[in-house]
């Protein structure tokens, strides 16, 4: 029988539906895995209350883990928790890399001065890098992303919102 | 009904109406940009209307989900202040509304992050980045609209000069709202009326905009008392699961 940690390493395998170059385990979506005799309960926690990939994750967790459990005569849950709140914080460095690399400018930590006084993020171009950069809008492709363009290259991105 | 359960209703059908008209904006936004943040907002407030219907059916306790409760109440069923029913209008009219409403989530759920029920408290705290955040969007297109050209100033005074006066819902104190509070699990939301007050005239000002002179206050959301235009938008949303009721996505 795998134990939690072997489930939390098998949830890597999940990519996020939108952002397929990190996983749920990097998206911090994941919130801990609970091992009884007959039953594995997945905790997720929403990045935005009405965020539709979620029900997509959820899905892909169940078809992915439910076979493995079953193997185990165990039963796959996969229960959606509030509390606390995701925050971008838990975003590892590696995470940030990532979606730079991809075309994503990364957020910053919510304890920046900026964010905490409510001001414009400091936010790179992933392309050439300039930090000459206009929001362009609030709100982008998704519920957690805004919308950047560089001034320098003129490339259009997706910055992920910092919350 | 317990007050708990229409207390709970209060918070996700005001979410549910906004959430609803934000998204028949869809395809019609002023610019790509704007049609996307109105149903990013539309989405957030949705997902918001969810999970307090998911705790207000468990807080009745007769087995009715967030679908039952969204799409099988009539309109005197639901608890929505009458300023989510406003119809959209034009995109100021929207802004303002949504403006007025933003304004009074974020301390709503701040004061609701310290809920003494858990599951209140955890959905507030989520609720409050987003609320925060829709605000900074509205009260932008606020300062926008009213420090911008002659026409948008004059319509986006007006639009706040028609949208005020049915405010009054948003703040209404009731035995509900005062269980609410004395018990710790909620916030008599008539305690907030300073904070919305402070937000509103620090925006207005910066926007150029007048603050018009209080006039009576259409009341009687809270009591299930609505406008015609909430039947119109429950018949658009309703439809579908009442005609097909087992249809699934």
């Amino acid at each position: 029988m795998r134990d939690a940690d072997q489930w939390l390493a098998l949830l890597q395998l999940v990519p996020d539906p939108e952002i397929p170059v990190l996983n749920i385990i990097e998206m911090g979506i994941v919130r801990g895995v609970e091992c009884s005799a007959d039953q594995v309960k997945v905790n997720i926690t929403p990045t935005y209350m009405g965020c539709p990939a979620m029900d997509a994750i959820a899905d892909d967790i169940r078809e992915k883990l439910s076979p493995m459990a079953t193997q185990e005569d165990r039963t796959l849950i996969v229960d959606l928790v509030y509390a606390p709140a995701w925050t971008t914080d838990w975003l590892s460095d590696t995470a940030l890399a990532k979606l730079e690399n991809y075309g994503i400018a990364p957020p910053g930590k919510t304890s920046d001065k900026r964010a905490l006084q409510g001001e414009a993020p400091e936010v790179r171009c992933p392309k050439c890098k300039s930090h000459d950069t206009r929001l362009v809008s609030l709100f982008g492709s998704t519920a957690c992303k805004s919308h950047y363009q560089c001034t320098e290259c003129e490339e259009p991105f997706d910055h992920f919102k910092c919350i | 009904m317990s007050a708990r359960f229409e207390y709970l209703l209060r918070l996700g059908d005001d979410a549910l109406l906004l959430g609803q008209q934000l998204g028949l904006w869809t395809g019609h936004g002023p610019v790509l940009e704007e049609d996307i943040a109105l149903t990013n907002i539309g989405l957030d407030q949705i997902g918001q209307a969810r999970a307090w219907f998911t705790l207000a059916g468990r807080a009745e306790g007769e087995g009715r989900d967030e679908d039952a409760l969204a799409f099988h109440r009539e309109a005197p069923d639901f608890r929505n202040a009458l300023l989510c029913e406003r119809p959209n209008g034009h995109f100021g009219d929207t802004i303002v509304r949504q403006f007025l409403f933003d304004a009074y989530s974020v301390p709503l759920h701040a004061a609701l992050s310290s809920s003494v029920d858990a599951d209140i408290s955890a959905i507030a705290k989520k609720s409050a980045k987003e609320s925060a955040y829709h605000l900074r969007h509205s009260s932008a297109w606020i300062i926008r609209l009213g420090d911008g050209t002659a026409e948008s100033q004059s319509k986006v005074q007006e639009s706040l000069d028609a949208l005020l006066p049915y405010v009054g819902d948003l703040f209404y104190s009731d035995d509900i709202s005062r269980e609410a509070q004395n018990a710790g699990w909620g916030v008599d939301t008539s305690t907030l009326r300073d904070s919305w007050e402070k937000t509103l005239v620090e925006t207005l000002t910066q926007a150029r905009l007048r603050r018009p002179n209080p006039v009576p206050e259409q009341i009687g959301g809270r009591r299930g008392e609505h406008t015609e235009q909430l039947s119109f938008l429950l018949a658009e949303m309703q439809v579908l699961p009442r005609t097909y009721p087992d249809a699934k996505w």
